[in-house]
């Protein structure tokens, strides 16, 4: 622990810090732009720049200056300010002073520091450059006269996206960032270069002149695109989400989201369900409330009545509709809309046990039918990581593009019980050795042969539990922890022939299979579960109520309502309240916090908001077949358009169009 | 005056033929199984005790800078030597006369060399516009493995040592040594930044020495001859010999082997035939290559040419590369194409270089017509104390101080050309 000295404050530093480091930790502010916590160091913008004793009579990037025993810093010395306002004027030359249409105005870095450590007025009348615009696709916007070549967009795509997208073109003030050969930028964290850019010169394409920072309020969220559970800041102005933008949680989601996440509530304007409407003579109707619930009322459910959870429910809905039928005298609740009947009486083996933070440290890696990149792109990020520092991946099913080495084992599910002896002996000679079991793994049955293997190659041991379940809908643990899950999954439930079905914002139902129930469907999108439905209640998306969510790591979260849901749409929990009384039986809570309290009465682990919920040891054994055969579906078609949401995104239906069919529209257009 | 049989590059002018026979009659590869038949240490001390300093422009100390390497590999990792062939400096043309007519010196210096600090090979990273050059160099490499001096037991030491040529695309930044490293390794020629340095972590993140070639190809004729011999020559702490290049209005322009600490007047009087119109008519002298700054004719008659005596004088040796402009010469369009120079070739990584080069150039090209206020001079002067020191790499420095030079020495002559101006504007515009 070398001690330094920084503007004659003595302070003690970690092993390894850089001088930058040190700055911040005695309370100084250090301005920078390409220096990035989560990025190499590239020590190229000198802004950092500060005066240091032993060394050199000029300053110093303290971002790539490696702190050392005895260092004496300034960072208020008359050089360091001369240093400082020299490289902000030299930023500032070729910068145009377009703040006014800027859409990083009021957020820019540039505009901040050079306030804070600029000259008053530019000495230079030289004409300034311009640059081109570049295409990067429908996400992001470019302006590259703005530019200021700090590469951070550069760096997170080669280190952090694993993808070599962006780079730099020329030399000298000629220098140009751009995609290869100006593609557009394909991978599914994309955008995440429009939060790194400190200036305007990458922005976000579809919020492009919609609010200035200061007019949006800002709530916190969690994402429900996918079961990461990433968390996020809604901004929103009047009642419409502008934009959603990353929170720093290191443990979830570090500081990035994926594309769908940040997009899709393009999608929460379009398409709305915002009136009650009921099939009349096989065509639905605008009505009233009080006329739908009378009329499911008059089909007198009484105890014939079931629930289906859908992938972006709230727990706090799923937990309503649980008191609603428990107190019908109904349990007949699922949430695996699409027919999968794992076993779930042990939930730690439906669970990613090794959490997010931890994979990174596994050094052996059996993925099992997922597409991590597309089911949780950041995961993707960490298994990266984790082959960065030697891991040793190995993936069965449907192949695609890692953006790590990784060895494909097949498609059949059968390699399970004669896995290769290259992954055997690797996961023998691991001292974290990790199996993954994706959507797709569960679907061709691969549960109880995935827990075997967890338990064969010894993956649970001391501190490190290696068996990791990664679930795609952001509902299903809290739906598991719930209890909605039937034994033999929905076909329980269609065997049960209930009279009424409530399908809680469940789009991926076999509504088919439900022709003699009366199908209330109780959601924000007017998707497959709508057109489905006799009778249609409009409720709240997760942007419009709050609520508690549980990741795939099993980590309880919680998200705030930021805009009021539109036209009669409800919260869900208000909904399935007044329907109680409808139907006559009691759920004994009246509020939302009684709700809440009633909801972590029955689940304890929920009122552990950031905390991960606890499930036990792993089981020996799962019900399943232990030796399945078959090949592996891969569950997502496309990205982009997963959920009711994102399939009503503009945005999201042009980077499909545009990104992932790209290639096969251009040449059906030929 | 160096006497011809103290001369280590005999072949400079290319008299004799440049491939292994020939240069085995001057002597090259003459038993360097015995010159390096002793340790390592040993031989990094008698560089050390030759006082030979770099000849790619720094001046460090090369038997120091070979001392930095691992003495063992502790993980495995092997050492390389990269030899710096990227002569791009304007003024600076002395590796290729070492390259096109006595190869087989540096080729032995690289055994040398890489023997001394324990190098298991050889990158030659040689100048793009360099074809012949290139050509002439590999087909001395593919001489000298065919005879057995290099590659596996090389010269029968047995001692396993390549050596291979790396051709440049045609960046002078490249020849600052991490961005050489950087484009050895197929990036984009940006320099990295330091620490870590390339003796801890350079190519490939193994550790590397990066010479130049002169420096190189100096070593064999060095522990043949003895440290003694070398450290003979010149004053202390600038011991040796030394390729000068002098170019420009000189009546007969010449690359020639010289004692260092020589005074610029024995130099040019000696070799050159004097400056062209004689002494009166001498306006300037840029010594060291482009990049120092630029030395007016009446501190420069006197000077003694080596590292310190041109440092007293504000400039700096650099690589020797002498270029000698008399009163015929536009001195303010000289320092502007100069400009021009480090604004093209400046990488575009960091700020102050990626911006700055391009402003002082643009300041420049209207200094040269006047088109500017008096103000600006101090405002340009500025901008060069912004950029120098501020930078990853030197390219910063370089194109700072030759514009400090000019302003320092004929800053009148720019207060004319404003003014001329400005007077001739006011009278039109009566």
């Amino acid at each position: 622990m070398p001690k330094v000295t920084v503007d004659g404050q003595e302070i003690e530093v970690p092993a390894g810090a850089t001088v930058l480091q040190a700055c911040e930790l005695a309370g100084k502010e250090i301005p920078r732009f390409c220096y990035h916590e989560r990025l190499s160091i590239a020590g190229n913008c000198r802004m950092c720049l500060v005066e240091v004793k032993p060394g050199p009579p000029k300053p110093q990037a303290s971002c790539a200056l490696p702190a050392t025993e005895g260092q004496e810093i300034r960072t208020d010395s008359e050089m360091v300010k001369t240093a400082r306002e020299g490289v902000m004027e030299f930023l500032l030359i070729n910068h145009p002073l377009d703040c006014p249409i800027c859409d990083q105005g009021g957020e820019c870095d540039l505009q901040d520091q050079s306030v804070a450590y600029g000259r008053g007025a530019s000495r230079y009348h030289e004409n300034k450059r311009a640059v081109t615009e570049k295409t990067m696709g429908p996400l992001i916007k470019t302006i590259m006269t703005r530019c200021i070549h700090c590469t951070r967009c550069v760096r997170f795509s080669e280190e952090i996206a694993g993808v070599d997208e962006i780079g730099a073109l020329y030399r000298g003030e000629d220098m140009q960032i751009t995609t290869y050969l100006e593609q557009a930028a394909k991978h599914e964290l994309s955008a995440n270069v429009i939060d790194l850019c400190p200036v305007g010169a990458l922005t976000s394409r579809p919020y492009a002149y919609e609010a200035r920072p200061w007019e949006l309020k800002k709530t916190i969220g969690i994402d429900v695109s996918d079961a990461v559970g990433s968390n996020i800041r809604i901004d929103s102005r009047g009642r419409e989400v502008l934009r959603v933008l990353p929170r720093i949680n290191d443990d979830v989601n570090e500081e990035w989201i994926s594309d769908k996440a940040r997009y899709q509530v393009d999608g929460l304007t379009r398409r709305r369900l915002d009136k009650v409407w009921i099939r009349k003579r096989g065509k639905l109707q605008q009505a009233s409330w009080d006329e739908a619930f009378k009329a499911i009322a008059k089909a007198k459910p009484g105890k014939s009545i079931a629930a289906v959870a859908g992938d972006m429910l709230d727990c706090e809905t799923m937990f309503a509709a649980k008191a609603l039928l428990k107190a019908s005298g109904s349990g007949l609740i699922e949430s695996r809309q699409t027919g999968m009947d794992y076993d779930v009486s042990n939930l730690a083996a439906v669970n990613f046990n090794s959490g997010f933070a931890g994979i990174e440290e596994a050094d052996a890696i059996l993925i099992v039918g997922s597409n991590v990149r597309w089911e949780a792109p950041l995961v993707n990020v960490r298994l990266r990581k984790a082959a960065k520092r030697g891991a040793k991946v190995f993936i069965v099913g449907p192949e695609w593009e890692p953006t790590y080495p990784a060895t494909f084992l097949g498609e059949d599910v059968a390699v399970l019980s004669n896995l290769p002896d290259e992954v055997s002996d690797a996961l023998n000679a691991a001292e974290k050795p990790a199996i993954i079991l994706g959507g797709g793994g569960f679907a061709a049955g691969a549960h109880a042969a995935s827990v075997k293997i967890a338990h064969d190659f010894n993956m649970v041991r001391g501190d490190w539990n290696g068996f990791n379940a990664l679930h795609m809908a952001a509902a299903r643990m809290g739906a598991l922890m719930l209890g909605f899950a039937q034994e033999g999954g929905i076909a329980d439930i269609v065997a049960a022939k209930p009279k009424v079905l409530l399908a809680l914002g469940a789009d991926e139902v076999d509504f088919t299979k439900f022709e003699d129930s009366l199908k209330v469907y109780i959601g924000h999108h007017g998707d497959k579960g709508a057109h489905a439905a006799d009778i249609i209640l409009p409720a709240a998306a997760y942007t419009e109520k709050p609520g508690t969510y549980v990741n795939t790591e099993g980590r309880v979260q919680r998200g705030d309502k930021a805009v009021f849901a539109p036209g009669d749409a409800r919260e869900d929990w208000t909904i399935l309240r007044a329907l109680a009384d409808a139907l006559g039986v009691d759920v004994a809570f009246e509020s939302f916090h009684e709700l809440r309290a009633a909801m972590v009465a029955d689940a304890p682990a929920l009122a552990n908001e950031g905390a991960i919920a606890d499930y036990g040891a792993l089981a020996a054994s799962v019900k399943g077949d232990a030796a399945p055969s078959g090949t592996i579906p891969a569950p997502i078609k496309d990205f982009y358009l997963t959920n009711p949401i994102a399939r009503a995104s503009v945005t999201m239906q042009q980077c499909s169009n545009e990104l992932l069919l790209g290639e096969a529209m251009a040449e059906a257009a030929e | 005056m160096l006497e011809d049989k103290d001369r280590i590059f005999t072949n400079v002018y290319g008299f004799q033929p440049w491939n292994l026979d020939a240069a085995r009659m001057r002597g090259d590869w003459d038993n360097t199984k015995d010159l390096i038949a002793k340790p390592q240490d040993d031989i990094i001390e008698e560089i050390k005790a030759s006082g030979l300093r770099g000849r790619g422009g720094a001046g460090f100390p090369t038997g120091m800078k070979w001392s930095f390497m691992p003495k063992e590999s502790k993980d495995g990792r092997p050492s390389f030597l990269v030899i710096n062939a990227d002569e791009s400096e304007p003024g600076s043309c002395k590796d290729r006369e070492i390259i096109r007519h006595d190869p087989h010196k540096l080729i032995e210096g690289a055994l040398c060399a890489g023997y001394a600090m324990r190098a298991r090979a050889a990158y030659i990273y040689i100048r793009g516009e360099y074809i012949r050059e290139a050509e002439v160099l590999q087909a001395a490499i593919d001489e000298a493995y065919e005879a057995g001096l290099i590659g596996n037991n090389a010269s029968g030491t047995g001692y396993d040592f390549d050596v291979f040529m790396h051709r440049g695309a045609g960046a002078y930044i490249c020849g600052e040594e991490t961005a050489m490293i950087e484009s050895l390794e197929g990036k984009k020629g940006q320099p990295r930044l330091k620490p870590p340095f390339p003796a801890g972590a350079g190519l490939y993140g193994c550790p590397t020495t990066v010479n130049n070639v002169e420096s190189i190809a100096v070593v064999p004729t060095i522990l043949r001859r003895g440290a003694a011999w070398f450290s003979s020559f010149g004053r202390e702490n600038n011991k040796g010999t030394k390729l000068f290049q002098i170019s420009g209005h000189v009546n007969k322009p010449c690359v020639v082997e010289e004692a260092m600490s020589i005074t610029f007047e024995e130099l040019i009087e000696k070799h050159c035939g004097g400056i062209r119109g004689g002494w009166d008519n001498l306006l300037a002298v840029i010594p060291g290559g482009s990049s120092v700054p630029l030395v007016p004719a009446e501190q420069i008659r006197h000077a003694i040419m080596d590292f310190d005596g041109l440092k007293e004088l504000g400039s700096g040796l650099g690589t020797a590369g002498v270029i000698v402009m008399d009163k015929s010469t536009d001195i303010v369009r000289a320092i502007s194409r100069l400009s021009y120079f480090y604004k093209h070739e400046s990488c575009g990584q960091c700020t102050p270089c990626r911006e700055g080069t391009g402003w002082m150039w643009r300041v420049m090209t209207r200094l040269e017509t006047g088109d500017a206020e008096l103000e600006e001079i101090d405002m340009l002067y500025q901008v060069t104390k912004q950029v120098e020191g501020h930078t990853i790499c030197a390219l910063g420095d370089a194109a700072a101080w030759p514009i400090q030079g000019l302003l320092r020495h004929f800053r009148p002559e720019i207060e004319r050309r404003i003014t001329e101006r400005h007077a001739a504007f006011e009278e039109a515009a009566e």
